[in-house]
């Protein structure tokens, strides 16, 4: 048959998982590293990384948003999604999503980005006119108290929030990292290490795609960048990459050295048809490369200039590593027979539903969403608003 | 609104289609039939099986399984003495036809019918997101197609490959044991076409089952007893290679 070699079962030939599954956990780790940045300065006080803190929560939401449409379009029947909320299935992994997934969209992150830009939305509703006088009331939610005592409550109640937040991160990613490390099915999956992995590689990931976004926004402002600002993050990255790096090298020696039943079709496969994207584009690009380039700069004393340099090209190869990780695990856990005797080929659809087209537009569709929310809710520091005719004339 | 015999004249033949459509849709009545009183499972006599794909055929004919998809398949395992961990699997077609010719003449040839293991602890149930698919008081994995997402963990956690999307109704779908035929005391389509008997649906709830006798006094053995999903197809036979 077709791209087989050796046995599959003949149900196995054809993956069900496409790049769509793929780009969930990819869209879902930026969001739950992307807040776990953030929370660096709500909760831990890290005053260096201020300047990326409303961007990496505008980041993480813009992603939050686009998260679900991967699933949907994957489903064979989209439109019987909502029994998950209505009948969820109490002993199945995938039964949670919707509730983490409403959860850690209304319960924290939009909840703690309302309370941040509450001062700033009344402010703008005030200053502003036309549409965006009546796009920005209605975010108010009716709430136009902005007296000291009201923003030292949005102060204590978006700490709250946060410290709610950290936890519901965790929950968000390393949950999706369950749903295929409880695959006992599945060697490639099945590992008790899969959710922490996740959740370290969505830190590195969602880090190191704030701190390009906010270079890339000072590009685009014209603004200089703050590198104590750029400096801390890109130690954080360094840092947290290290742990996420170890925890891999554990599980692949952890696999080697107990060779069991699966090692030995396993090890084929990463050595033919993932060699590629597992060896090259993930282990050696993606992650030892960049780890290289962090630890320069925290060896070497760089000038601004070149540390700019290397905090880009490690941090774009950071994200170009983490995806093809979550490739690896996804399409790479489908390659092989479970009755390892064989192997098929995935064949990636160019416009299909579920093709690269619908996966390049669902990769940029966040980054649109994220320049809205930008321009609806700038997360710049310093405030330029105009003062409102009501209150001229007052 | 007054109905003018006119008015009646139209809708009758309406009703009359309409009343077909609910009487098509409403299963067979099989009075009978008690669900507690059953715990249905198959035993697979793996000597006897020839590879002539009847079963295969059979249920793909009275199944509608769609070509390429297999609700029931055949292996042909080739083993060579001095490495019995790597076998040589071929499943042309899921075996529909039949197998050419060996090409190895060395070591042993023979065939194993796969299907659904109907497992009473069966991963495919556990991970279902709405609880779409199911196991029957009476011991059968089912799916409702109805209400089935279409989101393919079922087949992920599946370990012998049993399940998979049908491209018409995008839901998954499997052996039902023939449900809408063992509720109404037929056997399986596989089991009534296999020629040697290789194919036994058996009741473990009934102690008049030949099946009681049949495991007292032979060493079977399930599919890959490591994944611990108590699965309820015995095969008789069996070669440690068959995977």
């Amino acid at each position: 048959m077709n791209g087989v070699e050796g046995f599959m079962y003949p149900n196995e030939v054809e993956l069900q998982w496409s790049v769509l599954i793929v780009l969930y956990p990819f869209l879902t780790g930026l969001v739950a590293g992307a807040f776990i940045l953030a929370s660096l300065e709500r909760v831990f006080n890290v005053e260096a990384v201020k300047p990326t803190y409303r961007l990496a929560l505008l980041t993480a939401l813009s992603f939050l948003l686009v998260a679900p449409l991967p699933l949907q379009l994957h489903l064979g029947h989209p439109e019987r999604s909502y029994e998950m909320y209505l009948t969820p299935h109490r002993t199945s992994a995938m039964a949670m999503f919707g509730f983490v997934y409403l959860w850690y969209l209304m319960a924290v992150l939009v909840l703690e980005i309302w309370l941040d830009y509450r001062r700033d939305i009344v402010e703008l509703s005030r200053s502003s006119t036309g549409l965006k006088r009546l796009i920005y009331r209605a975010m108010t939610l009716g709430s136009s108290n902005i007296s000291e005592r009201a923003l030292a409550i949005d102060e204590k109640t978006g700490w709250i929030t946060t410290i709610i937040g950290i936890p519901s991160a965790f929950l968000l990613h390393g949950y999706v990292g369950f749903i295929f490390g409880s695959i006992k099915a599945n060697p490639w999956w099945s590992t008790p290490l899969m959710p922490v992995v996740f959740l370290f590689s969505a830190m590195v990931s969602g880090i190191a795609a704030v701190m390009l976004l906010y270079m890339l926004f000072a590009l685009l402002r014209k603004q200089t960048i703050d590198m104590r600002c750029v400096d801390t993050i890109a130690r954080y990255l360094f840092y947290t990459f290290i742990i996420d790096f170890s925890l891999e090298m554990l599980d692949l020696i952890h696999r080697i050295y107990e060779s069991d039943e699966s090692f030995r079709s396993l090890d084929f496969m990463v050595h033919t048809k993932l060699y590629m994207s597992h060896i090259v584009i993930q282990i050696i690009c993606g992650t030892v490369v960049p780890i290289a380039l962090l630890a320069l700069t925290q060896l070497l004393k760089l000038t601004d200039i070149w540390r700019k340099r290397i905090y880009v090209t490690a941090g774009c190869l950071t994200l170009i590593g983490i995806f093809a990780m979550r490739w690896n695990v996804v399409i790479g856990g489908q390659l092989f027979s479970k009755s390892f005797l064989g192997y098929t080929t995935y064949k990636m659809g160019l416009v299909t539903r579920e093709g690269l087209l619908t996966a390049v537009v669902l990769t940029i569709l966040p980054f649109v969403i994220l320049g809205v929310l930008v321009k609806l809710l700038p997360p710049w520091t310093e405030r330029h608003f105009e003062p409102a005719p009501s209150a001229l004339s007052s | 609104m007054n109905l003018t015999r006119r008015h009646l004249l139209l809708l009758l033949p309406a009703a009359g289609v309409a009343w077909k459509y609910v009487l098509a849709g409403t299963p067979e009545a099989a009075p009978n039939y008690k669900l507690s009183e059953h715990w249905w499972s198959m035993l697979i006599d793996l000597p006897k099986c020839i590879g002539c794909g009847n079963c295969v055929r059979a249920c793909q004919q009275e199944n509608d399984v769609p070509d390429g998809y297999f609700r029931t398949w055949i292996e042909r395992y080739h083993v060579n003495d001095y490495d019995i961990e790597n076998p040589v699997v071929d499943s042309p077609d899921g075996g529909k036809m039949g197998f050419p010719p060996a090409k190895d003449g060395s070591g042993k040839n023979f065939f194993v019918p796969k299907l659904c293991n109907h497992c009473a602890d069966s991963p495919c149930t556990q991970v279902c997101p709405v609880g779409a698919t199911f196991i029957s008081p009476d011991g059968v994995v089912l799916v409702d197609k109805t209400y089935c997402l279409g989101c393919r963990y079922c087949v992920q956690a599946c370990p012998y490959g049993c399940r998979f999307i049908n491209p018409k109704t995008d839901t998954a779908e499997k052996c039902t044991l023939c449900y809408h035929r063992i509720t109404k005391g037929l056997t399986t389509a596989c089991c009534e076409s296999c020629p040697t008997g290789a194919r036994q649906l058996a009741d473990l709830k009934n102690p008049n089952d030949p099946i009681h006798e049949f495991l007292k006094t032979h060493s079977v053995q399930v599919l890959k007893p490591s994944m611990a999903t108590h699965a309820k197809v015995y095969y008789n036979g069996m070669d440690g290679s068959v995977r």
